[in-house]
This record gives C-alpha cells, sequence and structure tokens, in this order.
C-alpha cells in the first residue's frame, strides 16, 4: 500500500489500468443492460416495472460502498499519514453523491408505481437521503478549507463521525417497520433472489463498481495534476518576489 | 480538576452576561414556537398532534444557532492555544465547554417548553413526558454540535457550513426525541434518545479535540 503512496508511481500505474477499467467498465454496462432489461423476465406481481430494480440497487451499492471507501481512506489517512488516501477520498465524494442522488431518483420514480407515492419519511429513505447530506457536507469542508492538509485532515474527521450512518442504513429495513422491503441479496441466509434476476443485478453491480474505479482513477489524476499546477504557480509567484526585490535584498529598508 | 471547573464556571458566567447570548437562544425558541401557529394554522387540534415534534424541532434550531460561538471566541483570542498546555486531558476541558453550553441553551429550553406546550395546545398530561425527553436529548445535541463546531471553528461564513454538518448528525437525535415525547414516559424511544447522548458523551469530546488541534496550529 505504501507503494502507492507515492504520486509518480501511481501516475504510472493508473496510466495503463485507466483504459482497461473504462473497457470493462463499458462491457459490463452493456451486457447488464441487455440481460436487465432485454433478458431477464418480467415480474409476475410487478410487469416490466421491475427493471428499474437494475439501475436502482446497484446504485444504491455504490452509494454506501463509496461512503465505506471515504471513511476507510479517511482511517488510512488518520493513521498512516498515506498521501494519496486524502486525494482518494476528496474525488470520491462526488461520485457517491451522485450514486445516491441516483439512486433516490430511480427509487422514486419505481416506488410511484409501486407504493403509489414518489416519497415516503420511512427508516431507510430517511437515512439514504441523510447519507445525501453527509456527502454534500464532506464535500463543503473540502472546499471551505484552504489548507490542504488542513482540510483534509477535517475531512477525515467528518467522514468517521458520519460512518455511523452506514449500518444505520443497511439494518434499518431490520429495525423498523419500512415501506421500503427488506433485504434481498445481501442477507446471512444468502440472496433471496432468483437466478433469472440475480445475475443481471450482479453484472449491473459489477458494472458500476467499475464505472466507479474508471471515474476515481481520472478524477485522482486530474487532482494530482491540479496540485501540481497549484505548486508551480507558488514556486513562479515566490521567485518573482525574490527577483522584484532590490540589490541588497532583506537587509534594504 | 480545577481547570475544568473554573472553565465551566467561566464559560456560564460569560453567557449570562451582556452579549454572551443567554436570553437570545430562549428568546429564538419562544419566537419559532410563535411562528409555527402562524405557519400552520390555528387549528388547536392540529397543533396538539403536532405539538411535540415541533417543540423538539425548535429546540434543535435554538441549540444549531448557539453552536456556532462555542469555539469561536476562544480560538481568536488564543486561549484555545492555552487549553492545551493546561496539564488537564483537553478532552475533559472541551466537555466542560459543552456543559456549560449545554446548562446555557439545553436546560433553559426544556425548562421553557411547557411554556411553548402551553403555546401549542398540549395536553398537561403529556408534559413530563416533553419535559425528560428534552432533558435526556438536549445533552446529544450539544455533543454532536460542538464536534461539528470545532470542524467550522474559524472559518469565513463557518455558521451555514455547521449547519449542514450538524443538522443531517442531529437526525437520530430528532428522530427518537420526538418519538419519546410524542409516546410517553415509558417509552423506549427514550431510552435509545439517553443512548445517544451516553455514546455522544464519549465520542463527541475526542472528535471535537482532533478538529480543534487542527485550528490550534
Amino acid at each position: 500500500m505504501f507503494g502507492f503512496a507515492n504520486p509518480e508511481r501511481f501516475w504510472r500505474l493508473s496510466a495503463i489500468l485507466l483504459p482497461w477499467a473504462w473497457a470493462a467498465a463499458g462491457i459490463a454496462l452493456a451486457v447488464g443492460l441487455y440481460l436487465g432489461l432485454l433478458s431477464s423476465p418480467d415480474d409476475y406481481q410487478q410487469g416490466a416495472t421491475v427493471r428499474i430494480m437494475y439501475v436502482h440497487v446497484p446504485a444504491m451499492w455504490m452509494a454506501m460502498a463509496c461512503y465505506a471507501f471515504i471513511a476507510a481512506a479517511s482511517l488510512v489517512s488518520l493513521i498512516w499519514r498515506h498521501a494519496l488516501a486524502d486525494v482518494a477520498a476528496r474525488c470520491a465524494a462526488p461520485i457517491g453523491a451522485v450514486f445516491t442522488a441516483l439512486g433516490l431518483a430511480t427509487g422514486s420514480i419505481w416506488g410511484k408505481p409501486m407504493w403509489g407515492t414518489w416519497w415516503a419519511w420511512d427508516a431507510r429513505l430517511t437515512s439514504v437521503l441523510v447519507l445525501l447530506f453527509l456527502y454534500l457536507g464532506y464535500m463543503g469542508i473540502w472546499a471551505a478549507i484552504e489548507d490542504r492538509t488542513k482540510a483534509a485532515r477535517a475531512a477525515t474527521i467528518l467522514a468517521l463521525l458520519g460512518a455511523v450512518n452506514l449500518p444505520i442504513i443497511k439494518f434499518s429495513v431490520d429495525w423498523w417497520n419500512t415501506l421500503h422491503q427488506g433485504s434481498s441479496v445481501i442477507r446471512l441466509d444468502g440472496p433471496a433472489l432468483h437466478a433469472s434476476f440475480l445475475y443481471p443485478l450482479l453484472t449491473m453491480g459489477g458494472a458500476y463498481g467499475l464505472l466507479f474505479l474508471a471515474l476515481l482513477l481520472t478524477r485522482m489524476r486530474t487532482e494530482i495534476l491540479n496540485q501540481r499546477i497549484w505548486a508551480d504557480q507558488r514556486r513562479r509567484a515566490a521567485n518573482e518576489e525574490l527577483r522584484a526585490q532590490p540589490e541588497g535584498g532583506l537587509t534594504n529598508g | 480538576m480545577k481547570p475544568v471547573l473554573s472553565l465551566f464556571f467561566r464559560d456560564v458566567r460569560l453567557s449570562l452576561r451582556s452579549g454572551g447570548g443567554f436570553g437570545l437562544s430562549v428568546g429564538f425558541f419562544v419566537l419559532v414556537a410563535v411562528l409555527l401557529p402562524l405557519g400552520i394554522g390555528r387549528d388547536l387540534v392540529l397543533l396538539e398532534t403536532l405539538a411535540p415534534g415541533l417543540i423538539w424541532l425548535a429546540a434543535a434550531l435554538a441549540a444549531l444557532l448557539s453552536l456556532d460561538h462555542l469555539f469561536q471566541a476562544d480560538l481568536e483570542d488564543g486561549s484555545l492555544d492555552q487549553f492545551f498546555f493546561a496539564g488537564e486531558p483537553m478532552e475533559l476541558l472541551i466537555l466542560s465547554k459543552i456543559a456549560a453550553h449545554w446548562v446555557t441553551t439545553g436546560l433553559p429550553l426544556a425548562i421553557a417548553a411547557p411554556l411553548l406546550a402551553l403555546l401549542l395546545n398540549l395536553d398537561p398530561v403529556h408534559w413530563p413526558a416533553l419535559l425528560v425527553s428534552l432533558l435526556v436529548g438536549t445533552p446529544a445535541l450539544s455533543l454532536i454540535g460542538a464536534a461539528t463546531a470545532a470542524l467550522t471553528s474559524g472559518l469565513r461564513r463557518g455558521g451555514l457550513l455547521l449547519s449542514l454538518l450538524a443538522l443531517p448528525l442531529f437526525v437520530p437525535t430528532l428522530i427518537f426525541g420526538a418519538a419519546a415525547a410524542n409516546r410517553g414516559l415509558g417509552a423506549p424511544e427514550l431510552l435509545i434518545c439517553a443512548g445517544i447522548s451516553l455514546v455522544a458523551l464519549v465520542l463527541a469530546p475526542l472528535a471535537a479535540h482532533a478538529a480543534l488541534r487542527l485550528h490550534v496550529s
């Protein structure tokens, strides 16, 4: 892991990995969408509407996985001062926020025909909405503090404080009487879905995961470039200041 | 122990003096309760049903407003740096500040709650549940709020960011507190609310300590 703390090395590795990640994401997405939207059966109760599951459920998986990733990266940053962990967490946040928003939107679209309402204040929906605000707050604190190192430390604390929401989201359907259905895939007894639904769902889950990886690597590379530009600008500004001083330097009046 | 106690009394005294903001949070609390029927409508039956939740909401917002200045003044005049060298564990000093905040915010709100209950037509039979839920839940608000206030202390426009950070973290306390106020004294939600306060009692000073280190360095 510490080998990857070197930005140069990360730059080279990600340059190799990135095209493959995009390609794999594209293929998995194509296969998953075909399987989900065209080749899988209708549900006996929901009919064709069940196909929203193939975009809604993976989005929500990724929303939670992204936050778990941010919390883990924050922990790594806190304990080992890993240089790229902060960058990774910062870059993952907008991706996670968009996944959460997409999940909420697709869930809402699914809820209207199924439950008769666009929204309900049950435990699962409320805790996911709170997750969205946690993402926004996390992005806000990065933006609010100018010093990069200070911002990283503050964001770390915030990410770990908010991580308490993740088990609440996961177990909300077990702990409370919710409108949202219970866990069907990630349970102790194994998935309760039939294979004809499960395999397209898992394919889409994998596709979203690969998409996250590709987007994350792209954002991290951009962030490293940004830091180089910023450091370069500071260096130039410092050089100009030195040159602008009259002969004799600091001792002059 | 002495620095911890003297810090507590200092903060309480500062808050009680003019400009300290003691009356302001209670005043805001009462004002919100006055505005609510103007917005919702004067139907007394409706107000009675909504009263416990609305009072809890007003308490959460009032707590939020006074959190902004919790660490601000000490950060600006440099006394926060001195706390790190006080010889007492920083977490205890932070706890004494939070305790002072609660005594001047959460506790008065809980005491003023029956007045609001009167304005919102809540039957006096329900007042004990409301009072106890506020007494048990407002420490959680002070603690969690203090941890986020430590993160945003010293920032320009930190107040807005504080609201964005603190309110999602207030949500569990608000949900269980309002449910406890609605259900009555025997409700399990009251115990959960107490549990949240206790967990926050342990974790919030740790988080606040880590956050204050950043702004002091």
